[in-house]
């Protein structure tokens, strides 16, 4: 099949898709599914790995090469896949307990090494297939199964984390808005080394709600804000909103008061390598500040790990006078007995 | 003069070269023992070095030790116990001083042997007081002093200088055993080919030893010991890590697969990454992973994605990947595992070697979860075990532990290079492109193996997993009788490998009452002691097992064939307590040391010798 002719149903699987309903789960891989077709690979070039919980029965619902690891480790085998073969197009899958608290090692460790796989974070704030205990990404205070009295945990930031490895990309998005996921995707799936995108899923079950500050309808334009590299920091259901750089820290500003004009805010760079501004976008929250969505940092690396790889053994292979084990077997130190 | 010393001619030799962690005493071992094979004699090596990489200098802790056995015969041990000890100081005679025998020589610096170093080595008074010292010859070197005076208008400075003092030793047991020193040569100037000086110096302090030894009178006599009778062709010296590397290298040209070997570095297995690491003209791929799970996951991964993936580790990091060997039974895929044994239980003794990790490799993960487990047992035949266990892996669509230890990971001895084309071909099961209606699960009825569609290949998507699968289409199941199915499936897939491995042999008697039946890296000793016991007139057996799970097939009907069965080995009983489970109908004994050193030829010949009387 002509890959210009693939449409979002060819992408699915014939499994029946088995999150509770309401999961915004089932929204994000609608996302999914209407960007597999504009990513210009074919089907049997492209893998989903994932570890263990609710998300990562992902790749069972996609009709690609997929992965269904165990729990925390969907990083490595990703890291394996992409570096066996370079030529895939790789997704990993994972959640807020999978990528970040038993599989962290390997979250930043995949960053940092900024190999070319795009992982997918899949954030509710709670165990959701353990049936309910607190995540690291829970607010403090948070009361679930495993802290009936509130969490005492600070929780994690996926953006902090990301940046914090030396990460390339982060982007951010709601399960809800899926044309905007389905445009992030696409971005982070161009970007050469490693992409992190966190979407903002609601647990309808055990969590139902928790981003519910930001995602009302009512209110939303007011607490979030989109931003688009090359354009302003305005939001705002009237777009009268505005961030502002002063003293070194972000400030909400209002347009026209105090005489400040669009011209005054920050104006998005998400390619600069600078990661400063990009971790004060990232870490804002509700109330204190909108919640950035869309990609913050999108910073071109040189090379990508899994290409850094393939380039170095050519160069050695090139160079060297060995190439097969007789060559081996044969070098060095030997002596014949007669 | 000296010159006209006698030469006497030996059957073969021990030598334990011992000093501080960083007196050079490996380096020193390993040019002795490349000298000794190039020269044509059989040689067996084994370093034993602490953990601490430089302990306080003087103490017993950072003694380093490398022993060299070396031969006319077929030497199958680095030997017990030494014939002659190399002491750089007093704490490696306090090391080492056990290990020497009743009428060997010691050769020690008597520069170091001053009141602190003394005391640093935990002696009261004069070592060679408080030691038993009777019918042992002492030679009285100054060596650091001598070494001093060899260099005193080189250049250099005394630290330098100092560190050139293993070379005067090398030169004294080289005179003492009539090598030739052009291989050291040869070596410091490949090593030192960008500093000159350090090539003059350490030549110039070589042959100075050397001819110390030769103008001293306290040798009566030195030694010459013949070439040994050993099989035509062309050689080099290797050790067991090296092999390892080496064959699972072969197993992928052969089987025109990626290598990818995703690991951890871990005592003593790092040598197989090292070795791997370095080999990216023949395209191998290594991933140093961020800890021993994300290495054997990443391994999977790139087994999924079509590479023969291996992973390395030792027995600390085998706990930790237990749960993805699981993985990797549950999706069916070819990867290698090797656990390189050493003390345990949790960090234990990291340079020492032990078996102790048998029941862990045939049992330490949740569920039935049955791979095969294979063992080498020899340095060099861990090239061969390295293979069969990747062509076990491709073949049959599963994981393979392979089995050393620190003894023959670090172990060298003299290999006759191989002839790739001798080593059986690697059949890869991997799906036909235009096969119709493939299912993942689908199996080859004859091995229950099923077949390998890489990501990449048209019309072949599918999704493996960590859940239970669903008989022929891989699809997630719960359903009760699948579960049992499949369960049932996975451990006859195991149990069919056995058609594929060599019948048990057994050495020695056939007529024997006894059998010693060991595994794995003990063979070298537990061959000698047979040599040895039988020499004297006894009738024994020894049936060494290279594959563990499953055994081979004849195994039931060799061990029915002898009234005793002694299972030596270095744990506690483990294989012993295996072959019960396996085989309740017959009595096994059992020998076991756990001191984190090889078994001594000594031991194992009166264990026999009792086992053979009671």
């Amino acid at each position: 099949m002509d890959i210009e002719q693939l449409k979002p149903e060819d992408f699915k699987s014939d499994q029946m898709v088995r999150w509770c309903a309401g999961c915004g789960d089932h929204a994000i891989l609608s996302s999914v599914l209407k960007a597999l077709p504009q990513l210009g690979y074919k089907h049997e070039d492209v893998v989903f790995v994932s570890g263990i919980g609710c998300s990562s029965r992902f790749p069972y619902y996609v009709n690609t090469y997929g992965f269904h690891g165990i729990h925390g480790r969907a990083m490595a085998v990703a890291s394996g896949v992409k570096t066996s073969n370079p030529n895939l197009c790789v997704f990993v899958i994972t959640g807020d307990g999978d990528g970040l608290a038993i599989g962290g090692n390997h979250f930043i460790h995949l960053v940092r090494r900024d190999i070319d796989v795009n992982l997918i974070l899949f954030n509710n704030r709670i165990y959701g297939l353990t049936k309910g205990q607190y995540s690291p990404t829970s607010k403090q205070g948070s009361v679930t199964k495993t802290s009936p009295f509130g969490t005492i945990e600070q929780p994690f930031k996926p953006g902090g984390i990301t940046i914090g490895a030396n990460g390339t990309f982060f982007a951010r998005t709601i399960d809800s808005m899926p044309k905007i996921s389905t445009e992030i995707l696409l971005e982070a799936a161009k970007h050469k080394g490693t992409s992190i995108t966190e979407v903002l899923q609601n647990c309808v079950i055990y969590n139902d709600m928790t981003f519910g500050d930001i995602t009302d309808r009512d209110n939303r334009d007011d607490r979030i804000i989109m931003l688009k590299h090359g354009e302003p920091m305005i939001y705002g259901k009237n777009q009268d909103k505005g961030l502002m750089m002063k003293d070194n820290q972000i400030h909400v500003v209002k347009l026209g008061e105090n005489g400040i004009s669009d011209k005054d805010l920050l104006v998005h760079d998400a390619h600069t390598e600078f990661a400063g501004i990009h971790l004060l976008l990232a870490n804002m929250d509700y109330p204190n500040f909108p919640v950035a969505l869309g990609v913050i940092r999108a910073c071109e690396s040189a090379k990508s790990y899994d290409v850094k790889m393939t380039d170095q053994i050519e160069a050695v292979h090139g160079k060297s006078k060995i190439h097969s084990m007789h060559d081996l077997m044969h070098s060095g130190s030997t002596w014949e007995v007669k | 003069m000296s010159k006209q010393a006698k030469v006497i001619e030996i059957e073969e030799v021990a030598i334990r070269f011992s000093g501080d962690s960083g007196d050079g005493m490996q380096l020193t071992g390993t040019l002795f023992s490349d000298t000794s094979a190039l020269y044509g004699n059989d040689v067996s090596t084994f370093p034993d070095y602490p953990a601490e990489i430089r302990a306080p200098q003087g103490t017993v802790g950072g003694v380093s030790g490398f022993q060299v056995h070396f031969g006319h015969t077929q030497i199958n041990t680095p030997g017990d116990y030494c014939d002659v000890l190399v002491a750089m100081n007093p704490a490696a005679l306090k090391a080492n001083f056990r290990w020497v025998k009743p009428d060997g020589i010691i050769i020690y610096d008597v520069d170091q042997f001053d009141a602190k170093n003394i005391e640093k080595a935990g002696y009261k008074s004069d070592p060679f007081e408080e030691e038993d010292v009777t019918g042992i010859q002492l030679i009285s070197a100054p060596i650091s002093n001598l070494t001093k005076e060899s260099l005193k208008d080189i250049g250099l400075d005394q630290k330098s200088i100092l560190r050139c003092k293993n070379m005067f030793a090398l030169g004294i047991v080289s005179w003492l055993y009539d090598r030739p020193l052009e291989h050291a040569v040869k070596f410091f100037n490949t090593k030192f080919a960008k500093k000159p000086i350090l090539v003059e110096a350490n030549t110039k302090v070589l042959y100075d030893g050397y001819y110390y030894a030769e103008t001293i009178e306290a040798f009566t006599s030195n030694f010459k010991v013949k070439p040994a009778d050993i099989e035509k062709g062309v050689y080099r010296s290797i050790n067991g890590n090296q092999a390892v590397a080496w064959g699972m290298m072969a197993a992928a040209e052969k089987a025109d697969l990626q290598l990818f070997c995703g690991s951890y570095p871990i005592t003593p297995a790092t040598g197989i990454l090292e070795e791997l690491a370095a080999r990216k003209d023949l395209r191998v791929k290594t991933f140093q992973a961020e800890d021993e799970i994300a290495g054997i996951c990443t391994s999977i991964g790139a087994s999924f994605a079509g590479s023969l993936a291996v992973t390395t580790t030792s027995g600390p990091g085998l706990a930790l990947k237990g749960e993805a060997i699981g993985l990797a039974v549950m999706t069916e895929l070819p990867l290698v595992i090797v656990d390189v044994q050493r003390g345990g239980p949790s960090t234990g003794l990291p340079t020492k070697t032990e078996q102790s990790d048998l029941m862990q490799a045939l049992y330490g993960r949740n569920g039935e979860s049955p791979v095969v487990v294979i063992a080498s047992s020899t340095p060099s035949n861990c090239f061969d075990y390295a293979y069969m266990a990747c062509k076990i892996a491709v073949e049959h669509m599963t994981p393979v532990i392979l089995l050393t230890d620190g003894f023959l990971a670090n172990g060298t001895e003299p290999w006759k290079i191989p002839d790739l084309n001798d080593f059986p071909e690697i059949k890869v099961p991997r799906v036909e492109r235009d096969t119709k209606n493939w299912q993942p699960y689908a199996r080859d009825p004859e091995t229950l193996t099923r077949t390998w569609a890489i990501p990449g290949t048209p019309g072949m998507e599918h999704r493996l997993g960590s859940l239970e699968k669903m008989n022929i289409t891989g699809t997630v199941s719960y359903v009760p009788e699948n579960h049992e199915l499949m369960s049932h499936i996975r451990d006859q897939k195991i149990q069919k490998v056995a058609k594929d491995i060599p019948p048990l042999e057994i050495v020695g008697d056939e007529d024997a009452d006894l059998l010693i039946i060991g595994w794995g890296g003990t063979y070298g000793h537990l061959v000698t002691a047979l040599t040895e016991v039988r020499r004297e007139g006894h009738k024994v057996a020894l049936a060494q097992f290279n594959y563990i799970f499953p055994l081979p097939s004849n195994t039931s009907e060799v061990l029915g064939r002898f009234k005793k069965l002694l299972v030596c080995e270095i744990n506690l009983g483990q294989f012993a307590n295996y072959l019960r489970m396996q085989h309740p109908e017959y009595p096994y004994r059992k020998f076991n040391k756990i001191m984190g050193l090889p078994f001594t030829v000594k031991d194992l010949t009166e264990a026999i010798v009792k086992n053979l009387e009671d």
